[in-house]
């Protein structure tokens, strides 16, 4: 297992190298010259020249792409052309931010989804079994702006209960209701695609499991079924986690939209913006820490199935 | 009505008794009558083979001894007694007290019938738990001693091993410690070496051959290989169609085969000495268990069959003590009455 | 139409010799660890004559399979090489497309081993029609054939696989096997899966076959009554390696190797009054991962002394055709011919 892990620790290394690149790659085959977006039209050359060497533009792109990811690794990510400042202090508030709702969105999901997944494949064929996968057809296929809109016309706009907007107070985060609440409507919204993808990989997990040799051997002990219910989630967990890992990480780059309507400050808000203002550095840089964040999520779900599931332990 | 075996009849009560035993599934397509009337008497300490070819309903009737098929699409009906608990009145609760402490199961697979992501130890530990409250430590080092006692080496080392990390042999072993794990007093074991080489075969079925004789349990073997019966029986049930069509003890059964299946299956079986010869084959294949035909079920491919074949379901007649046939063709019904119908 | 290739090397030329086959499959590299491979079948050589059934034993793993994948040359041998009535296979002899057209196969497992979608007459006349024989020729070829494997036609040609029993699925199996003019019938398996009944039919019919159409037989079995019922040699393999190869009587008669008496013992008695007592081996056999050194049966074997670690023991042949790879068995005939 430990060689294992190590191994696998050092395959990221290269995927997180060649996904740098991308990113990387992204302002450079961008049409235009990164400066026309800095500098206005009639700047004189000297100057767009000067600004250049300052910016590194005028090295070797694998010189500037070395001093880049040196720089990004110690958390400078440059300054953002549209707001002047250094970029690094915006993202990781961002970052922090989409995490957390994520986090929320997809733990709330996969309570869901193994809820209605493990009844639905526990009685399959029945009523319930219907009804669950109802509900996930309903949650994967229903746009989620749109749910997120309704969601605030009844419960912002008709009953008054939830905040709609923002992350609440101004000033630092805390864990209280106050902050918290702003957090109900955008979490249930983002945790509507988990939950259908979990409800349907938990039904399918759970009618194979329970048609198992080993489910019979195990009523043949005569084990009750709170002790038969223990063997079926240990033996659907390795990949319950694995479809949640995956969902996780698409939760922290996918929620643009989600983030839109909620006014959430995290990096969907971000890169909406600096879609829409040019801003490459900003742009490359946020999508340089998600797609960390996938690798990262990667891996971790790779070596958590493997603790779980012995089969695939290599000694 | 009394069907006793000499085995039977010295003890009162029997085991194992279970008259007129049917179970059905109902499939999207058709209801499957997979077992349509089997009487089996088993003595405490007695061995008997059920002997069949796929689909005959061996192992159905093997788990409708626990209760074990599906419940949803099961219909069992009939009488069973085991060890003087009627199981077919028990519910859900009892059933769970009764697997494991009286009666419990070895598998023909045991790769698929162990939980792949549970030790060896855990699976044996859990069902010493359950039934008798003692804490997990007693039950792991109760385990380790039923390793030892299926004679699985290193065995405490084994405690912690997955399923998949051991051979077919010893898996096999750690499924019959699992078996024995609750003292039970009926074992069940369907086709236990099926899946296994010859040569670890024989060890198993010594194995069990011995645990029988020193615990004293009462064994039902499920088997389609007549070599294996005559390895561990005391008496032999050949099912066809899911009935019993000849029931006898096994050194009478091996040398004189009276239903024109069992003869058949015994002279299609290749052992040694039919080198150069041509093996008799039974024509035509086993009958489709959602259409049985209204009379014997082995009529379409009896060379034997008469018109009176096709009419009726062929009452069970002993012909010796013991010895019960369900042809009457082969043993006229002067020599006995009927004993069942 | 496909015509039977001729016989070219006469009837004391082997119709298939394999010279020094080898198979070593690699494990999932490892960077910490030396390469790991499993010896599946390492170094073996052996002859099938003409118009014979070679039989080939052992237990689960011991290379029975691959030894057929080579022989058919699915898989490429890490060594050695196979040469078909004198013509070794390959670039410079006999053309890969030529040897599969006289050497087929009939696998365990009947269901998998037939296209689902394809009907039995599509499937029998596939490999014929891509040979170039025209349809109409190959569906009448195809009758020809269900008939000869005991499946009329009119019943049965139309039918897809799954419309079938375990055994007439084998039926079909070996009438496509058939479809080409084969001389040489690789069988792995080919009754394991099918009830002792049914069993029957099939090898009474692979017997009738086999002279109707003039065939040469590889039967592989893990049944050692199966393969005394066909086969005229005997080729007792473990662990990837010839135990011990002979015409059948004398092999089953006065089998020399300890793993072929221990092989014969484990049958069932058949007669509960004789029945076994002691179990002839004890343990499974080992990992051909890290097949012991010297004798690779040493482990298991109660003959077993220092000599049989350190060294491979050499073919011994005991009687003409009739050899053994075992130290014991040499120093035995060496004693007695002093
Ligand atoms: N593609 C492969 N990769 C790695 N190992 C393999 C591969 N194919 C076979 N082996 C290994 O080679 C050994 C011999 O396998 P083979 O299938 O030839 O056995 P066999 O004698 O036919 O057994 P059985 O009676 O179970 O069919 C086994 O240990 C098997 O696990
Ligand atoms: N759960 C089930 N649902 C439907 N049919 C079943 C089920 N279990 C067994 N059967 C059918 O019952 C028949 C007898 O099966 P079985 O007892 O397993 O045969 P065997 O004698 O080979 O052990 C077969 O036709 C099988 O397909
Ligand atoms: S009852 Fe008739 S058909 Fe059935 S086995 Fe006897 S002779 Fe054959
Ligand atoms: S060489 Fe030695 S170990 Fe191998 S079979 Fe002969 S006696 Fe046994
Ligand atoms: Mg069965
Ligand atoms: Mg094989």
């Amino acid at each position: 297992m430990l060689e294992y892990t190590l191994k696998r620790i050092a395959y990221t290394i290269p995927i997180g190298l060649a996904v740098s690149l991308v990113c990387f790659m992204l302002v450079h085959i961008s049409p235009g010259d990164p400066i026309d977006s800095i500098v206005p039209p009639d700047t004189p050359t000297e100057v767009i020249e000067q600004i250049r060497a300052e910016y590194g533009l005028d090295r070797p792109l694998p010189v500037q792409y070395g001093l880049w990811l040196s720089r990004a690794l110690q958390g400078d990510f440059g300054e953002s052309i549209s707001k002047g400042r250094p970029i690094g202090p915006d993202l990781w508030v961002a970052t922090k931010n989409s995490l957390m709702l994520a986090a929320f969105g997809a733990t709330l999901g996969f309570v869901i989804g193994c809820v209605l997944g493990g009844a639905a494949g526990a009685f399959r064929d029945s009523w319930i079994d219907k009804l669950c996968l109802g509900i996930a057809l309903f949650g994967v296929s229903v746009p989620h702006y749109w749910l997120g809109m309704v969601l605030v016309i009844i419960f912002s706009v008709q009953l008054n209960l939830l905040p709609s907007m923002g992350m609440g107070p101004t000033g630092p985060w805390a864990w209280d209701w106050d902050h918290l609440r702003f957090l109900v409507l955008p979490a249930v919204t983002l945790s509507l695609i988990p939950a259908g993808l979990v409800t349907r990989t938990v039904r399918g997990l759970v009618s194979d499991i329970m048609g198992q040799d080993y489910i019979t051997t195990l009523r043949g002990k005569g084990l009750r079924t709170s002790g038969i219910v223990l063997h079926v989630i240990k033996n659907a967990a390795p990949t319950t986690l694995a479809v949640m890992g995956l969902q996780l990480a698409s939760l922290l780059g996918g929620s643009i939209l989600v983030e839109a309507v909620f006014a959430w400050p995290g990096t969907g808000m971000l890169l909406n913006n600096a879609i829409f203002q040019r801003d490459l550095p900003v742009l490359q840089a946020t999508t340089l820490v998600l797609a960390f964040f996938f690798v990262f999520l990667n891996l971790i779900v790779d070596l958590a199935q493997t603790a779980l599931d012995p089969r695939m332990r290599r000694t | 009505m009394n069907m006793a075996s000499p085995a039977t009849a010295a003890s009162p009560t029997p085991l194992v008794r279970a008259r007129d035993l049917c179970v059905s599934f109902a499939t999207p397509r058709a209801t499957v009558n997979a077992v349509n009337g089997v009487n089996l008497d088993l003595a405490q300490g007695e061995s008997l083979c059920i002997l069949g070819e796929s689909g005959s309903g061996k192992s159905v009737t093997l788990r409708a001894l626990m209760r074990l098929n599906p419940p949803k699409r099961t219909v069992v009906t009939g009488e069973l007694n085991v060890a003087n608990q009627d199981v077919m009145q028990m519910t859900q609760a009892q059933l769970s007290q009764y697997r494991g402490p009286v009666v419990s199961m070895i598998f023909q697979e045991p790769l698929s019938a162990l939980d792949p992501v549970f030790t060896i130890g855990h699976q044996i530990a859990e069902a010493i738990v359950r039934h008798e409250g003692i804490s997990r430590k007693a039950a792991r080092a109760r385990a380790l001693s039923l390793l030892e006692l299926v004679q699985i080496p290193s065995a405490a080392r084994r405690l912690g091993a997955y399923p998949h990390e051991l051979s077919g042999g010893l898996r096999q072993r750690a499924m019959i410690a699992m078996a024995l794990s609750c003292n039970p007093r009926l074992l069940l074991a369907d086709e236990p070496t099926t899946a296994l080489d010859a040569t670890v075969q024989i060890q198993i079925l010594l194995l069990l051959r011995k645990l029988q004789r020193e615990l004293g349990m009462g064994v039902i073997f499920v088997t389609h290989d007549i070599g294996v019966a005559s390895e561990v029986a005391d008496r032999v049930a050949v099912m066809y169609g899911g009935r019993v069509v000849e029931e006898a003890p096994v050194e009478i059964l091996i040398r004189s085969p009276r239903h024109p299946y069992t003869s058949g299956l015994l002279g299609a079986t290749v052992h040694a000495g039919t080198r150069g010869t041509r093996l008799t084959t039974i024509p035509g294949a086993p009958p489709d268990l959602a259409e049985l035909p209204a009379g014997c079920a082995f009529a379409p491919r009896c060379t034997r069959a008469e018109p009176g074949c096709h009419k009726a379901v062929p009452p069970l007649l002993e012909v010796t003590a013991g010895h019960h046939v369900r042809c009457p063709v082969v043993c006229p019904a002067r020599i006995q009455a009927p004993i069942n119908v | 139409m496909i015509e039977r290739m001729p016989d070219r090397g006469g009837p004391q030329q082997p119709l298939l010799i394999a010279r020094g086959l080898t198979k070593h499959f690699p494990l999932s590299k490892s960077l910490m660890r030396r390469r790991e491979v499993v010896q599946a079948v390492d170094n073996i050589d052996f002859s099938v004559m003409k118009g014979e059934t070679l039989g080939i034993v052992g237990e689960s793993g011991c290379g029975k399979s691959t030894a057929s994948r080579l022989i058919m040359q699915l898989i490429e041998p890490t060594s050695g090489e196979v040469i078909f009535d004198g013509e070794s296979i390959g670039r410079s002899g006999l053309s890969l497309k030529k040897y599969r057209r006289q050497v087929q196969m009939v696998f365990q497992d009947s269901y998998s081993s037939l296209n689902p979608r394809l009907t039995i007459e599509e499937s029998i006349s596939y490999a014929p029609m891509v040979h170039g024989v025209p349809k109409s020729k190959a569906i009448s070829r195809t009758h020809e054939l269900l008939e000869a494997v005991g499946l009329a036609p009119s019943q049965y040609a139309r039918r897809y696989p799954h419309e079938l029993s375990g055994g007439q699925r084998q039926r079909i199996n070996i009438a496509r096997a058939l479809a080409l003019h084969p001389r040489l019938i690789v069988l792995d398996e080919p009754v394991s899966a099918l009830d002792k009944s049914v069993e029957a039919q099939v090898l009474n019919l692979l017997i009738d076959l086999k002279k109707q159409f003039d065939l040469t037989y590889i039967f592989i079995s893990h049944d050692l009554n199966v393969v005394e019922h066909v086969a005229d040699r005997v080729l007792v393999m473990y662990l990837g390696k010839i135990a011990e190869i002979g015409p059948v009587d004398s092999l089953f008669s006065d089998p020399a190797h300890p793993y072929t008496q221990a092989l014969l013992d484990s049958r069932p008695s058949m007669d509960p009054s004789r029945r076994r007592t002691e179990p002839p081996l004890f343990g499974d056999p080992p990992n051909p991962i890290n097949p012991p050194s010297g004798c690779r049966f040493r482990t298991r074997c109660r003959k077993a002394w220092g000599l049989c670690a350190e060294q491979p023991p050499p073919f011994h042949q005991i009687k003409p055709n009739h050899s053994a790879s075992c130290h014991a068995v040499a120093l035995e005939a060496e004693r007695v011919s002093e």
